[in-house]
């Protein structure tokens, strides 16, 4: 079976903002997809790169929350929508984009988790473990693409 | 890649999570412990050695199975967290929520 996932990875001296390498790729909006969206991206963002293994499971993990994020609530798993993943890998840092086409939302609206009983059931429990993951994060005006930003070290 | 179970010493029965515990397979864990309940399993071990991640559906599949294995008068312990799977319980406070052991082999000789 062809895989359903568009990928594409750029290694050039001219990107914009400074980055070395540019993978993107493009996924449907079905949470079965996710797993191998995580591994090509992660695979390829750290090919012969100096990363530590927790800078590699953190990858790993909030590139999982932030698609399933937009393939949930973004999409509403509209499977004729898109998730779109773009990172952009620079000397100090790796920057992570996911975007999707829902309406988008307001972060700041999302009530993080009070207490470990309620993780099974709390809204913003993804975006709560992206924020204590990463070192920055940052949204668009509308709200559908999260930006969120790794130190190499 | 997958749920592996098995029978430990004293009945005990033992989960292995090979490869990813995400949104994609959570429910298949969770009926996996509802079937060692209705079977009258009431002792568990899930052993994370062989685990790249886990994203938060995991980790709330986990508090659920958790809750449903306490109504029904059971136990649970988790084994195999290496240190960044232990970071993830510790930044939910879910560390002070679950019963871990280092290795499988010190959880069922805790039971």
């Amino acid at each position: 079976m062809t895989s359903p996932l568009r990928f594409c990875v750029r290694r050039s001296s001219a990107l914009e903002r400074g980055a070395t390498t540019l993978v993107t790729l493009r996924l449907p909006s079905d949470v079965g997809c996710i797993e191998e969206a995580v591994e090509l991206v992660t695979r390829h963002c750290l090919a012969g790169q100096h990363a530590t293994e927790t800078i590699r499971f953190r990858l790993r993990v909030v590139l999982s929350e932030a698609i399933s994020n937009a393939i949930i609530r973004g999409n509403a798993e509209d499977h004729t929508k898109w998730v779109d993943v773009r990172v952009e890998l620079v000397p100090e840092v790796i920057r992570v984009y996911v975007t999707d086409e829902g309406p988008g939302f307001d972060p700041a609206a999302i009530p993080e988790p009070i207490s470990p009983e309620q993780l099974d059931e709390a809204r913003g429990r993804g975006l709560y473990l992206i924020r204590k993951l990463v070192d920055a994060v940052h949204f668009n005006e509308q709200g559908n693409s999260i930006c969120m930003t790794l130190r190499r070290s | 890649m997958g749920f592996s179970e098995s029978k430990g010493t004293g009945g005990i029965t033992l989960v292995e999570v090979d490869g990813q515990l995400i949104i994609g397979n959570r429910q298949e864990l969770k009926d996996l412990v509802q079937a060692a309940l209705e079977r009258g399993e009431r002792r568990l071990l899930i052993d994370f050695s062989k685990t790249g991640y886990i994203d938060s559906s995991g980790l709330g599949a986990l508090v659920s199975i958790s809750k449903r294995i306490r109504e029904a008068g059971g136990e649970l312990r988790l084994s195999g967290l290496n240190e960044d799977l232990r970071s993830l319980f510790e930044l939910t406070k879910l560390d002070t929520l679950f019963a871990i052991n280092e290795t499988p082999e010190q959880a069922l000789a805790s039971f």
